[in-house]
């Protein structure tokens, strides 16, 4: 056990290194990008006095890495800043900026919530059923079944997100109203209607998740079956059902888990696109939106929440994968 | 003299009769009740019932067309009516306005509207480091006077008959002395519907004030929903599966498909809206009138009307001044296509041929880049050789508009001639796209701002609509329509308005569930 809480304090030390270099990163990037806040936010009313009164009242007349380290000092302490669209608003206001103005954790804080349950919903879809098509395509492998599976998962991972999300509205919404086409959740929404109208969107990230889970499972079932005690449990009149489940899904199970953690991830950082069709409100849009008027505080705090997403998840996969496998878990 | 209104004159059985007659169409009496659900565009995150940083849809049909309420007010017919003042008048030189101000008028907290408030509302746009896109208006006040507790005294710098109609700006709202901090930070205006929640750049939903002074002559939805749908097909879905009633700005390639819909009716406006191409008047080439006069004749304006706004839209005449503003000179002869005259006017420029930059992106109007494409093939017979440069549309206000000599551009247009002029065409106006600088429409201009005699005014704005037309730096190719789809379960009056989207942002106030 002590190697596996030395291998958490390793990735989380390395984790905390990776999040300081994507700071970095992202921080270059979003200056490099033409305008800044001050020019965007006032768009054709970009008047030189006006661009010069907002970046004196936001600190963005200052040199780059004066503002890096300012913003560092103070997410280091646990604060995320104010978004410049906040800031920019309580001067408008006269606000001395502490009063009435959401923080950067307060503006993320209900959009990711929502980010989070639909990528909950969809994991609670897609994994098992991915996990079972697998199964059930390494059972029949070569079958009928196993390659209308593999076509059918492969040509959706291969479509666009938007072009599934339409098809889905056009059967279940539009020639058939099923479900809702519009997943505008808000926060005191009952549960159960939350439900229907995020099951849309979470349907459509499901086809585009599937493909990936359900092949590796099936391969790495696959891998196994010409292992020696695959054959002899086969030698011992076990079914074919349950080699596959009691014999070799244990031993595929690492493998599994990287694949399924990458795909959460993905749920939460790259569902963009499916957020915007459905008028879903997490943070994907939030992102793109504080992106396009340079809203740095916000980019770098949705930056970070992804690049953490990652981060944990993979650790997680990892350490899963350690503690499904004897082997690695009593290392000799 | 008494108008009768409209919808009085429906009121009455015998009147209705005689319209009946003439074969005007008659609509039921607007009923009340129901929940208005719309999808509307323009909406971010970074929105607030601040009135000061509106500029788009989903802000302005929320704040000045449900929650708060102007000084006056653009009717859809385009007159000016009051709204929380009652009346108005001018001094001779137009500048001393007094307003009286609507007696009985409570905020959504129960404090009494008055003179206080306006004049605290509009100190907001010129508050020290305040970036109001209405403080060039505010500013032009030298002097607020309370008089009494219902009438305030205004003292311009110069005379502008424009300045109750500057009043109904969507910037310019009333927020209750004193508490405007909260009223921002709540929404707490004077309008027909309270906020019961709001969620920037997410959804708004309101409820219908009771007691409030337009009483059953406006407001008819018990309460309304404005949800945020930035994505042209996802309001088209929206509205299609019935979770909205209305939608505003509709994708024309999908045009056909709502059509085919028998739930569906499209409205279509014509207004002030315009895509422009300004050039630098200051900068050669296009500092020669004569190469600005081959380049109008050089633009087919009709193929721009028809491919970029398939049909949607109206040939413009390079004047911003559009068929919602009150001295409209639509009767100005067109300009056309003409190859031959453009080949003229370069003669007379003592030019051959000329090759020009013409920098576009999707940044300035939805199809930019195609419109100087088709602007490119058409000025090619005269010798004029335009290269199209596509810029990024990322920075595209700060680093191509008012840098680069000859751009493309958009304006939604404004409520008056004076407005628009003083904005974008007036000597010395930051947003003055064309460095427009000449002296007789300049003269025109400060005389027409002060004239209070109609007739006068139009003579004078008429002749400055053909200085633009003959000699402008700016080419005005086309005025694009508003179109937006409503279910069929909603009525609006007949004249809906066009100076801005979904009858100017206020369906919630007139509009109603038949």
């Amino acid at each position: 056990m002590t190697s596996i809480l030395r291998i958490i304090a390793q990735r989380l030390l390395l984790g905390i290194l990776t999040l300081f270099v994507v700071s970095i990163v992202i921080f270059t990037a979003v200056n490099m990008l033409p305008g800044d806040f001050a020019q965007l936010i006032l768009g054709q009313g970009a008047t030189p006095e006006a661009v010069e009164a907002i970046r004196k009242d936001l600190g963005l007349d200052q040199p780059p890495i004066t503002r890096y380290f300012q913003w560092l000092a103070s997410a280091l302490q646990g604060d995320l800043g104010n978004s410049f669209a906040q800031a920019n608003f309580a001067s408008f206001v006269g606000a001395d900026g502490s009063t009435n103005m959401a923080s950067v954790a307060a503006q993320i804080a209900p959009r990711f919530e929502n980010t989070l349950f639909l990528a909950g919903v969809t994991a609670l879809i897609a994994v098992p059923f991915s996990l079972f098509l697998g199964i059930l395509a390494a059972l029949y492998r070569n079958s009928i079944f196993d390659r209308a599976t593999n076509i059918l998962t492969l040509s959706s991972i291969s479509s666009p997100e938007f072009f599934l999300a339409y098809i889905l509205i056009l059967f279940l919404a539009v020639l058939n109203p099923i479900l809702p086409s519009l997943s505008n959740i808000y926060a005191d929404m009952p549960f159960d209607e939350r439900l229907t109208r995020t099951l849309l969107p979470a349907l459509t990230l499901t086809l585009v998740v599937t493909a990936h889970m359900m092949r590796m499972t099936r391969a790495a079932i696959i891998n196994l079956l010409a292992s020696p005690y695959i054959e002899m449990a086969r030698l011992k009149g076990i079914s074919p059902m349950r080699v596959i489940v009691k014999h070799a899904l244990p031993n595929a199970l690492a493998p599994i888990i990287n694949v399924v953690a990458l795909n959460l991830a993905y749920l939460i950082t790259g569902v963009v696109v499916v957020e915007v069709v459905f008028v879903y409100p997490g943070i994907g849009q939030l992102f793109v939106d504080s992106v396009k008027i340079r809203d740095i505080p916000v980019v770098q705090a949705c930056c970070l929440i992804f690049a953490t997403a990652y981060i944990l998840l993979n650790l997680t996969a990892d350490i899963l994968s350690i503690i499904s496998n004897p082997r690695l878990r009593h290392p000799k | 003299m008494t108008r009768i209104s409209r919808r009085g004159l429906l009121r009455t059985g015998a009147a209705a009769g005689v319209l009946a007659a003439t074969g005007l169409p008659l609509r039921a009496a607007p009923k009340r009740g129901g929940k208005l659900r719309a999808g509307l565009s323009g909406a971010n995150t970074s929105d607030s019932w601040d009135g000061r940083t509106h500029s788009d849809l989903f802000m302005i049909a929320s704040a000045q067309g449900t929650v708060f309420d102007s000084l006056t007010m653009v009717a859809a017919d385009g007159s000016l009516q009051g709204e929380l003042a009652e009346s108005w008048e001018a001094s001779a030189d137009a500048k001393t306005w007094t307003f009286n101000l609507r007696q009985g008028v409570t905020f959504h907290n129960g404090k009494a509207f008055g003179a206080d408030d306006v004049i605290e509302s509009l100190n907001l746009h010129t508050a020290e480091g305040a970036k109001s896109a209405a403080k060039p208006i505010v500013s032009a006040i030298t002097e607020m006077k309370k008089v009494t507790d219902h009438q305030v005294m205004f003292t311009l710098e110069n005379g502008n008959a424009d300045f109750p109609y500057l009043m109904s700006d969507y910037h310019i709202l009333m927020y209750p002395a004193g508490q405007i901090e909260e009223a921002i930070a709540k929404g707490i205006g004077t309008g027909l519907y309270a906020v019961t929640s709001f969620e920037p750049g997410v959804r708004m939903t309101a409820k219908r004030y009771d007691g409030h002074y337009k009483g059953d002559s406006a407001g008819f939805f018990d309460e309304v929903e404005y949800i945020a749908i930035n994505d042209n097909t996802a309001r088209m879905n929206a509205l299609m599966t019935g979770q909205v009633d209305a939608i505003n700005r509709i994708d024309f390639k999908t045009e056909a498909l709502l059509r085919a819909n028998p739930n569906i009716a499209i409205q279509e406006v014509t207004g002030n809206q315009h895509y422009t191409f300004p050039m630098l008047s200051k900068t050669a080439p296009f500092n020669d009138v004569n190469v600005r006069r081959a380049l109008k004749y050089g633009v087919n304006r009709q193929e721009m009307v028809d491919k970029i706004l398939q049909g949607h839209g109206q040939v413009g005449n390079d004047t911003p001044i559009g068929p919602a503003n009150q001295y409209y000179a639509g009767d100005m002869e067109q300009l056309e296509y003409d190859p031959d005259k453009a080949k003229f006017y370069m003669k007379e420029a003592g030019l051959d041929s000329i090759d020009i930059d013409l920098s576009a992106s999707s940044a300035a109007f939805e199809g930019a880049v195609d419109a100087a494409q088709l602007y490119q093939a058409s000025a090619k017979g005269a010798g004029i050789n335009i290269n199209v440069v596509q810029e990024p549309a990322d920075g595209y206000w700060s680093n191509v508009w008012l840098k680069k000599p000859w751009c493309a551009c958009y304006w939604s247009g404004r409520a008056t001639e004076d407005w628009m002029f003083s904005t974008a065409y007036e000597a010395g106006a930051p947003w003055n796209d064309s460095q427009w600088d000449h002296p007789r429409f300049q003269e025109l201009l400060l005389s027409a701002r002060a004239e209070l005699d109609s007739g006068k005014r139009r003579e004078q704005y008429r002749e400055m609509q053909e200085i633009l037309r003959t000699d402008g730096a700016v080419i005005v190719p086309m005025f694009a329509n508003y179109v937006q789809a409503i279910s069929t379960k909603l009525e609006t009056p007949e004249t809906v308005g066009n100076l801005w989207q979904m009858d100017n942002g206020r369906m919630a106030e007139r509009w109603w569930f038949s």
